[in-house]
């Protein structure tokens, strides 16, 4: 069900097709380029899935066969049961649900993160770019400097913090924190991009009488489209995968499903069931990937090309 | 306050069901596999069937470091559990001398813990300057290795009787085609480290090796003995394979279940694999106390749960009832049935027992052969320093034993 | 870049809309490392104290062949996978931009490392590099006997395994922004280019990519980030062994920190981490306002 089970076919679906590409920029001179195009193209394609591989194979073994360790063997006797102990069955602590008790909770606390912490993090690139102020760029330069830091070093200041305004372990406590962590790359991200970004648009709009809020609304926000879903592709991503902040800072009852995924995936003295590991590892990746092949129609050419003659 | 809330806590044991105010607890711990889920189960169980109308609220986190870490940045929140699960050692001290701690000496006074917790290992892991901080549920030693019957049957050897042997036996496992010794070096060497804690408790025995830990001897730890420790180790690497590397524990039990390696060095939670692929120590595996069947000594590595202060006398009362609770005869079967580890009392049958842990629970009753976990002694910082020290010797061939006897001397001094 | 805009009055609507970044900068990063450095002058253990011991924590900090070992590491792995990264998203990104077909199909194929927990597929490539399971055995049952690959088993090649893991997880990254950075450049430009006659890769490399330089430093910045931070992938395939041999920086603070309860030293080493990067943000701070005395039009 997940996106990557429907992409590991397409990567050798698209072999054959290789001479049937029309549109290339190059149409005259189709053999040999293409052809090397598309070897390179399938050639990193087998390297980012072997792993892959070596996981979906396992999932469906059952645990006396993964014993055996022959690791590229398709499975003798393929079982579909990890997943479902993954999904609803395996320990992960005294009950036993699978990963399911967590999956509201992670989106109760991804989709609001990722949405104010690129909203945040364009406003600042716009303004960084278009409308510096004085010491707007030493701000800019602590948070790059900030990226840098293990999460780990901060997170006591931040408890005291979080603590004292008393939104240490709720939800809007967790969706803050992503939102600081968020800002320093995405900053980075917007930044950069409106940099890139012809500078007479802006001039366009200022000469038109138009401030702040409307040029970033009426201008700047629709040639973002691009770079904002990469934004979505890092905030999703990160945050849908975190453990480390959400296990402290939500809370007990906002617990996000990476914390039964930890659970299912990591013991100390107990016995692995690879199978069942390999299988939520899957599926707990699904959602981004879903993201990442949805994506792709944003993904075109000529927004910001469009915007600028409009 | 406090005098109110073990007020009520008193009446609420003196007088069973009358209720004072039933309350949620939350306990942290990192039992998340499938057979130590079943032994959680049997606590939540206990409390939720109190008669009180408490709640087991359940907060598993896999990886000890992890829950640990998440208990520390709880507390530190203001936000901390009502009960969490640690390993006996130094870690809590900070959390004791802070006074996060719930004190339990009313109840262990009462139960007279003093006198059916055993062995006393156990008790000095949670009695402080003359106060009960937490509650020991459970033993697990370090102190065994595993070897496959039919591996030793193939190189035509006997089984193995002592650690010393079998170095001498090895290169016939060899020939036979098998690995001799299984390890694995993953988590920073940790299945290392505890080879080479087993190691130095059979070389120095139990008494020399205390004296080491406790006097921070650096004479004893650059002895002879330990010289001869090391190079023990750098003999049993060579009968390992080069996949060692970063193999977890249970992929090198795995080793040996397959009868593709000899001998692993590991505690007792190993029986759960074997027992997963359907062995049963009978004519498949075998079990070496000690590390020596002549000089069988377990350690007393456990779990225990601590109780954090919490503002409310009904939350109060309600941890209290459920420290009972964990130590109750009843309980402590339960849950170490379903766990594989021995229960703290000495005063409970545990019927089924199999061979091994036969072995065991007769070790456990003499004083004489129980080995205090190594990080009752020391710090985790020193106890990190040794780990490195161990990891880095078994690593690089190129250190002698000369200079890890040196080093490790230097550390013993030093250590805080 | 900045020398576009004209500065004039304080823009009170562009601080108003910036006020979540004055709050983070100032109040978390200012305050959170300033007290990071403040701990590192303290014998603090398991939580924060403040009795403070002076340089100490840095003398012992440089005394441990642990630290000394890491800060070797990090050059090696962060070069390595930081170069590695950079040109294999680049060219994947070029490739990626060919108007090939099934496209959305090969970006999830290089963006799925990045989805998937670490814990996992850390034990996944573990599997797959070791000698006596893995890609290695397989090769020689083919029958090219004497075929090695198992970087992970020797303290000396160890650390080219964690880069190659590494770049599986990376680059599709790095690809993605890039890819988003040549779909920004205009189309007209390549056609320009066409009509002039110039070599595709010339107009790659000559024309697109100095347009693409926000992307490129966009890709470069986040890949250091990754670099200087690496610890789950460390933990994941190799828990910083055979011995000590892979052990990183940020492995080495973050586990002072949590496991090893010696917070000062941790923060010791945290500071030492922070001090390279400080520079660098400062050489690029003069340079950028070099730069922009000359007056570089866009």
């Amino acid at each position: 069900m997940s996106a990557a089970d429907v992409a590991a076919p397409g990567a050798t679906a698209a072999g054959p097709d290789v001479l049937a590409e029309p549109r290339g920029p190059k149409p005259r001179r189709i053999s040999v380029g293409r052809i090397g195009l598309y070897a390179f193209l399938v050639m990193s394609a087998i390297f980012f899935l072997v792993p892959l591989y070596i996981m979906i194979v396992t999932s469906l073994k059952g645990m006396p066969e993964i014993r055996l360790g022959h690791l590229f063997n398709l499975p003798a006797e393929p079982t579909l049961q990890p997943w479902v102990d993954a999904a609803f069955r395996a320990c992960t602590g005294r009950d036993c649900f699978g990963l399911s008790p967590g999956f509201i909770n992670s989106v109760k606390i991804t989709v609001p993160s990722v949405i104010i912490s690129i909203v945040c993090a364009s406003l600042n690139g716009y303004a960084l770019t278009f409308w510096p102020y004085k010491g707007a760029s030493f701000l800019f330069g602590v948070l790059v400097f900030g990226a840098f830091v293990p999460y780990q070093v901060v997170i006591y200041p931040l408890i005291i913090g979080l603590s004292t305004v008393g939104l240490f372990a709720t939800l809007p406590g967790i969706i803050i924190v992503h939102t600081i962590f968020g800002m320093p790359i995405l900053t980075l991200l917007f930044r950069n991009f409106y940099a890139s970004l012809p500078v007479e648009l802006f001039k366009a709009g200022r000469i038109d009488g138009a401030g702040f809020w409307r040029i970033f609304f009426h201008i700047m926000l629709p040639m973002s489209v691009p770079i904002t879903v990469v934004a979505v592709i890092l905030q999703v991503t990160g945050i849908w995968n975190d453990f480390l902040f959400g296990i402290v800072f939500a809370g007990r009852n906002n617990w996000p499903m990476t914390v039964q995924l930890n659970n299912i995936v990591n013991t100390t003295t107990g016995v692995r069931e690879y199978n069942v590991n390999m299988a939520a590892t899957i599926l707990t990746a699904a959602v981004p990937l879903i993201v990442y092949f949805v994506s792709g129609r944003w993904f075109v050419r000529g927004i910001a090309a469009g915007a600028v003659k409009g | 306050m406090k005098m109110r809330s073990m007020l009520l806590a008193a009446t609420a044991m003196i007088m069973g069901s009358v209720a004072a105010q039933a309350a949620e607890l939350e306990v942290i711990h990192w039992w998340t596999s499938k057979g130590e889920s079943a032994a959680v189960a049997e606590f939540a169980k206990a409390l939720d069937n109190d008669g009180q109308g408490d709640k087991w609220k359940d907060s598993a986190i896999a990886l000890g470091e992890t829950a640990r870490a998440t208990v520390m940045q709880r507390v530190l929140g203001g936000d901390p559990p009502a009960a969490a699960q640690f390993n006996p050692g130094r870690q809590y001290e900070e959390l004791i001398k802070g006074g996060k701690l719930l004190d339990l000496t009313d109840l262990a006074t009462e139960g007279k813990w003093a006198d059916v917790i055993r062995p006393k290992a156990m008790q000095t892991a949670c009695l402080v300057d003359g106060h009960w901080w937490c509650v020991p549920v459970n033993i697990h030693s370090n102190y065994w290795a595993w070897y496959s019957k039919p591996a030793f049957e193939k190189a035509g050897l006997p089984e193995p009787r002592n650690l010393a042997d079998f170095v001498k036996d090895a290169p016939k496992l060899k020939e036979a085609g098998i690995i001799p010794f299984a390890i694995g070096g993953d988590g920073n060497g940790w299945q290392i480290q505890l080879l080479f804690q087993d190691m130095v408790t059979e070389a120095l025995g139990v008494a020399k090796r205390d004296e080491m830990y406790t006097k921070k001897s650096a004479e004893i730890a650059g002895g002879p003995e330990m010289k001869s420790v090391f190079e023990q180790l750098r003999a049993l690497k060579q009968y390992t394979d080069d996949g060692y590397a970063n193999r977890n524990w249970n992929d090198t039990t795995n080793l040996v279940i397959t009868n593709k390696a000899g001998l692993q060095v590991m505690g007792d939670w190993a029986r759960g694999e074997f027992a997963a692929a359907g062995m049963t120590g009978v004519k498949d595996f075998g079990c070496m106390i000690g590390l020596n069947e002549d000089k069988p000594v377990v350690s007393t590595d456990g779990d225990i749960i601590l109780f954090f202060k919490q503002d409310n006398p009904d939350v109060e009362a309600a941890q209290k009832r459920l420290a009972n609770l964990l130590i109750s005869p009843a309980v402590q079967v339960a849950f170490n049935n379903a766990k594989g580890s021995m229960p703290v009392r000495g005063d409970v049958d545990l019927g089924t027992a199999d061979p091994c842990m036969q072995k065991a629970l007769k070790a456990v009753e003499d004083p004489a052969k129980i080995v205090t976990a190594t990080n009752r002694f020391i710090t985790e910082n020193t106890n990190q320093q040794i780990n490195e020290l161990v990891a880095q010797f078994f690593a690089d061939d190129s250190v002698t034993s000369e200079d890890a006897t040196a080093k490790f001397a230097d550390i013993i001094g030093n250590s805080d | 870049m900045m020398a576009h805009a004209t500065r004039r009055r304080l823009p009170i609507q562009a601080v108003a809309g910036t006020v979540p970044m004055i709050l983070v900068s100032v109040g978390v990063f200012i305050i959170g490392i300033g007290a990071s450095v403040l701990w590192s002058f303290t014998s603090s253990k398991l939580f924060p104290a403040y009795d403070f011991v002076g340089l100490q924590q840095y003398r012992r900090l440089w005394a441990d062949a642990r630290w000394l070992i890491s800060v070797n590491n990090i050059w090696i792995f962060g070069l390595l996978s930081i170069a590695c990264n950079m040109v294999f998203g680049y060219l994947l990104a070029v490739f990626m931009d060919q108007r090939i077909r099934q496209e959305d199909t090969f970006r999830s194929i290089f963006l799925y490392p990045f989805a998937m927990s670490l814990i996992v597929t850390g034990l996944v490539w573990q599997w797959a590099l070791d000698p006596n399971l893995g890609l290695q055995q397989t090769v020689r049952n083919w029958g090219w006997t004497d075929f090695s690959f198992a970087p992970l088993v020797d303290a000396k090649t160890a650390i080219y395994g964690l880069v190659v893991a590494g770049i599986w997880q990376g680059s599709g990254v790095t690809m993605a922004i890039l890819l988003a950075g040549l779909r920004g450049v205009d189309a007209e430009i390549w056609k320009a280019a066409r009509v002039d006659g110039i070599p595709t890769w010339r107009t790659h490399l000559f024309i697109v990519a100095p347009m693409m330089r926000g992307a490129f430093a966009t890709a470069f910045v986040l890949q250091c980030v990754a670099v200087v931070r690496v610890y789950d992938l460390v933990i994941a395939m190799t828990g910083g062994g055979p011995g000590i041999a892979t052990t990183m920086p940020a492995v080495y603070v973050i586990q002072m920190i949590t496991v090893r309860q010696n917070v000062g030293q941790g923060m010791a080493g945290a500071t030492m981490m922070l001090l390279p990067i400080l520079l660098v943000l400062a050489l690029g701070g003069i340079l950028a306002w070099r730069r922009k005395r000359k007056g570089v039009a866009a």
